[in-house]
């Protein structure tokens, strides 16, 4: 992290009690246990930390746990027949149903477009709207009109706009001076899923540049002033400057860009039902398809946890490569 | 102080919430007893205005005609209806009275969802076939109505095409239907059909399972209920299923448009398979020009698909006969031709009929009555319908476009088959 | 003399191709700019024109420029038919109420948390923060069907008889609508990475003044996190505003329902579709409003905290 600057009273005051690096000793760390303020300390961290764990442990672990549980065995949503217990067996079905295996790959090449393409046109986005010039304001709240638009509202219109005879391909039809044919996008395997990346970059892109934006500006003007006055070129500051200053917050949009490509479902709730020929279906949307809609949910439940192994892998690799490498 | 006020909340939170376990559970003891029996009861027909002014009238018919009972409505919006449904179902929270689609009824009643509906015959006896819904011998549901595809042509385009204009008696054969459609294109019309395929759900299984049982193909093999085997993947089902491929691949028929009967009205098509419920719509815009014809006859005679929305009574229901009190009360003629002239759809008795303006003899949607008495086909009346129609609907959409129609079929019969046998053959 | 005037004249002209080069990339930026924002908002376009038209209109104008342009049969008919069909001020109160209450505690609570999480030093610290990054990876939707069955037994506090009794389901209730959804993994996570860019020695230095953690929480941190605060704010306004699936399995009653269920209305056996667009241009506009508030605050908050990353 970059120097604080210490214009603020309460940063010069604080100089002369720097706090014991995090690299204690020992001897520090059996001093720390017997100091009360070490022991309020430990307290005011736990009952700080509790309401907020403890509603994810009620509303996100429990109901995971229960997942879980169904997953081992044939429950249905709607049957008399009482569960049975069934071991591993959902997860070999789902290992043999070629309608998950697809699933899995439609949803890690979604991610694979997604994820780097997102992320380099919001900071595109984000450094156009960083500028100092008049009229950045509205095109910041128009690049980001996208996102509070709703998601289900979204890709109502789109689909709309990709019929063999919609806005896209009289768009298309036009640009090309007919040179060029439109086809139905979301009813042939080839584009149906290229048609969905781009509406889902189009609609969230906003959102990662509003991020962006948030990081650019934690990064000190003098910064800039001190490059060019070394004769940077505007390339140079923003590998110098720029892109050392955005670690943490592209940590932050990589992680969140990820989780929620490989959580794809809305979009093709509403515009394909996995199809054609499954050339859509996304493991969230299969596991609802199978536990929810067909209500078999020992089997959705197993889709559900493979999916979470999954992301976890994914998460882990991705924190793995975007490391501190100085540590 | 301050320091503390952070352990000293939580402390008081506790607190609070152990003297609270003291005050009592609510709804223990001390029930009202006096007024009325509350019946719940929930609609399918949020923002449907027309449907939901007949139910109002006959609540408020029902609560005032006795005051032992009294029935209070929830209406959800249809296309979050079955999902709603399936939520109180899992939590345990049905309603008394609930509306459901009619080939919906076998997977709720073997779940043990509904009960019997117990209502006297003399009001079941009255009614179209395909509004009784019926499982293992016992009726659970019945409806006000019940609807029926058609399809909607212009008599003057018909004619100037030189198309045979087809009776009940005589329908097109497939082999007319598919010179008709040739004859179309090449008049003008770049998709001379609106079938309907931008549809989602269950318009699939109900539109398009009826051509393939009018081919001799079905869903499942309803003599065993146990496998689609041969129904679903035999040699009728194969030519039907090529046949709906190619209506695509030539361009008769398409997946565009939207959903609703505008291309119909604004004469982008010539032919239009649709429901009695865009029916009046399209008198307006053509007039005496409009034709409702019955489907091509696939090779065992035209079908269509029967049973609408239908009406049961849940077994947690805290007063069934409160709820068949109801349900009694609302089966009138006067009620069911103001649901069928309100919602254009087909009144459930011939009583209703009489009374109805569009649907009586020589009313100007008669057609519609002849076509349901004619053709209807009720879907398979089994437990595994939920599976089956959703597994129909991904196959025939896969094959629109341009799988493989045998091992898509073979694909889709295999998910129904062992959906069912996992069921352990849905008691059957 | 010759050698200056030489380099004066050089100055002078570098400074004016400065100048010309900055103009003319000002004029690309803006440029740019106009072409992505046509981008992003055609469909918002299609969409509040589309409000204004009936449907049969809308279908034939679909393939043409006039799909942008309010031209044919306009009227306001479609929103009249909207206030018809659905209780918008029910579902509008409804939305708000629930966003509001899930946005408000969601601040609270998530920032508290990622305080005590980036800024004290305790046991399991780690473990908690692991476990909580670990649970952004789950989508709601997996886990909705066990959720339906758990909050419907968990116990409640209602009112009866003018006592307080509990009772057990939170079906049909709104706070089976917020609870839920107030602890926040991404908030956490994000209030936990940017309080980690305070110095701590701002605690410290509070500490020797007396001041107890909830003190410095609240006192120090979270008016100097503005930035913080904000994008977490538009980050849990967003999904709460826009929830459906949620409310539509727990919530029965049609005077508890969001706006986003009232959308389903207009999908009857053929779609309203001017009304859909009346209605989407309706519920996007508070929205909106909304964005436009906070992200005043949002960057002008970074200009006034005086503290840099």
């Amino acid at each position: 992290m970059l120097q604080t600057t210490t214009h603020s009273a309460v940063a010069v005051s604080a100089a002369p009690t720097v706090p014991p690096s995090e690299k204690t000793g020992r001897t520090a760390r059996a001093r720390r246990r017997s100091n009360p303020a070490v022991r309020r300390e430990r307290r005011a961290g736990l009952a700080m930390a509790a309401p907020a764990a403890l509603l994810l442990i009620l509303f996100l672990i429990i109901p995971v746990l229960l997942a879980f549980g169904l997953s081992f065995s044939n429950a249905r949503l709607i049957s008399p027949n009482p569960p049975r217990l069934v071991g591993i067996d959902n997860f070999l079905r789902a290992f043999s149903d070629p309608v998950f295996l697809r699933s899995t790959l439609n949803t890690f090449v979604f991610a694979a477009v997604v994820v780097p393409v997102q992320a380099g046109l919001g900071l595109l986005l984000a450094v156009l709207v960083n500028q100092k010039i008049r009229g950045v304001t509205a095109f910041r709240v128009i690049f980001f009109i996208p996102v509070v638009t709703s998601i289900v509202v979204v890709s109502i219109l789109w689909k709309f706009m990709y019929q063999p005879d919609g806005l896209i391909n009289s768009f298309i039809d036009s640009i090309t001076f007919g040179a060029w044919q439109g086809t139905a996008w979301l009813n042939d395997p080839n584009t149906a899923l290229g048609a969905i990346i781009v509406l889902s970059i189009w609609q969230a892109v906003g959102f990662h540049m509003l991020i962006w934006l948030s990081g650019l500006q934690t990064i000190p003007e003098e910064l800039y002033e001190a490059a060019r006055m070394d004769g940077a070129s505007s390339w140079q500051q923003f590998a110098n400057v720029t892109w050392p200053g955005l670690r943490s917050t592209m940590v932050f949009v990589l992680v969140t860009i990820t989780i929620a490509a490989l959580g794809l479902f809305v979009q093709i709730d509403v515009m394909t039902q996995g199809g054609p020929v499954n050339s859509t279906s996304t493991l969230v949307y299969q596991a609802v398809r199978k536990g929810y809609r067909e209500q078999e949910i020992g089997y959705g439940a197993a889709i559900s946890l493979i999916f979470f192994v999954l992301v976890l892998i994914v998460s882990v690799v991705q924190r793995y490569l975007t490391r501190d490498k100085e540590d | 102080m301050k320091r503390r006020s952070l352990p000293v909340m939580v402390s008081l939170c506790a607190a609070s919430a152990l003297a609270l376990t003291a005050c009592g559970q609510a709804g223990q003891g001390g029930g009202s007893g006096d007024g009325p029996i509350e019946l719940t009861m929930w609609t399918h027909s949020a923002g449907n205005p027309a449907e939901l002014e007949v139910y109002d009238k006959i609540i408020t018919d029902f609560n005032a005609s006795q005051d032992e009972y009294e029935v209070v409505e929830e209406a959800f919006p249809q296309g979050a209806y079955n999902d709603a449904i399936t939520a109180a179902a899992a939590a345990n929270d049905l309603p008394c009275l609930l509306d459901m689609d009619g080939p919906i009824m076998p997977n709720w009643a073997w779940a043990g969802y509904i009960q019997p509906l117990d209502l006297p015959a003399s009001i079941t006896d009255e009614l179209l076939p395909t509004a009784v819904g019926t499982y293992q011998d016992e009726i659970y549901s019945a409806g006000y109505w019940d609807a029926a595809l058609s399809i909607f042509a212009r008599k003057s385009v018909l004619d100037a095409n030189g198309i045979r204009i087809p009776t009940v008696d005589e329908p097109w054969t497939i082999d007319e239907f598919d010179a008709a459609l040739a004859t179309l294109q090449s008049a003008g019309y770049a998709t001379p059909l609106d079938i309907g395929a931008e549809d989602t759900g269950e318009w699939w299984s109900y539109a398009y399972s009826p051509m393939l049982q009018s081919a001799g193909g079905d869903e499942i093999d309803r003599d065993s209920m146990l496998s689609a085997d041969g129904a679903l993947n035999g040699p009728e089902a194969v030519d039907f299923f090529t046949w709906f491929q190619n209506a695509f691949k030539k361009g008769w028929t398409s997946s565009a448009g939207t959903i609703g009967n505008q291309e119909f009205v604004d004469d982008e098509v010539a032919l239009s398979y649709t429901g009695v419920w865009n029916a009046l719509a399209s008198i307006e815009a053509v007039g005496d020009d409009l034709l409702i014809l019955p489907p091509p006859d696939f090779g065992t005679g035209p079908k269509i698909g029967g049973g609408s929305w239908q009406w049961g009574i849940s077994s947690s229901c805290n007063s069934p006969e409160g709820a068949r009190a109801y349900l009694e009360f609302s089966f009138k003629d006067e009620y069911l031709a103001e649901f069928a002239d309100k919602q254009i759809v087909i009144p459930a008795t011939a009583g209703a009929e009489a009374q109805s303006l569009h649907f009586k003899e020589g009313g100007d949607l008669r057609p519609f009555v002849e076509l349901s008495q004619k053709f209807a086909l009720a879907r398979p009346e089994t437990p595994a319908y939920p599976v089956i129609s959703s597994t129909f609907e991904k196959a025939a959409k896969d094959i629109m476009n341009g799988a493989d129609v045998q091992s898509t079929l073979d694909g889709a019969v295999q998910e129904i088959d062992a959906n069912i046998e996992s069921n352990d053959g849905y008691g059957f | 003399m010759t050698t200056l005037t030489r380099n004066i004249s050089e100055v002078r002209r570098s400074n004016l191709g400065e100048r010309q080069l900055r103009r003319r990339r000002r004029t690309w930026t803006y440029l740019a700019m106009a072409a992505l924002a046509a981008f992003f908002l055609f469909p918002l376009v299609f969409m509040f024109v589309s409000s204004l038209k009936p449907d049969g209109q809308i279908l034939s104008d679909s393939d043409s420029i006039r799909a942008f342009l309010p031209v044919g049969d306009i009227s306001l008919d479609n929103y009249a038919g909207v206030f018809d069909r659905v209780p918008v001020a029910q579902f509008m109160f409804n939305s708000i109420f629930v966003t509001v209450s899930i946005v408000g505690l969601g601040l609270v609570v998530n920032s508290m948390c990622g305080f005590a999480l980036s800024r004290l030093q305790w046991k399991g610290r780690g473990l908690v923060l692991a476990l909580i990054i670990a649970t952004l990876i789950i989508p709601f939707e997996t886990i909705a069907v066990p959720m339906v069955y758990w909050v419907s037994k968990l116990p409640t506090l209602v009112f009866e008889d003018g006592l307080l009794k509990y009772d057990f389901g939170w079906l049909n209730t709104y706070q089976v609508q917020i609870i839920p959804f107030v602890a926040n993994a991404f908030s956490i996570f994000l209030f936990t990475q940017y309080f980690s860019t305070i110095p701590k020695s701002i605690d410290e230095a509070a500490r020797i003044d007396g001041a107890g953690w909830f003190t410095i929480y609240r006192r120090i941190i979270v008016p100097l996190s503005g930035p913080a605060f904000a994008t977490v704010a538009i980050l849990t306004f967003l999904p709460a505003w826009n929830s459906y699936l949620w409310p539509l399995m727990v919530v029965q009653q049609e005077e508890l329902r969001p706006v986003m269920v009232g959308m389903q209305y207009f999908f009857q056996l053929n779609t309203a579709w001017g009304e859909v667009m009346a209605y989407t241009s309706m519920i996007t506009l508070p929205v909106l409003v909304v964005f436009l508030a906070f992200q005043r605050a949002f960057v002008s908050s970074v200009a006034a905290s005086g503290v840099k990353g």
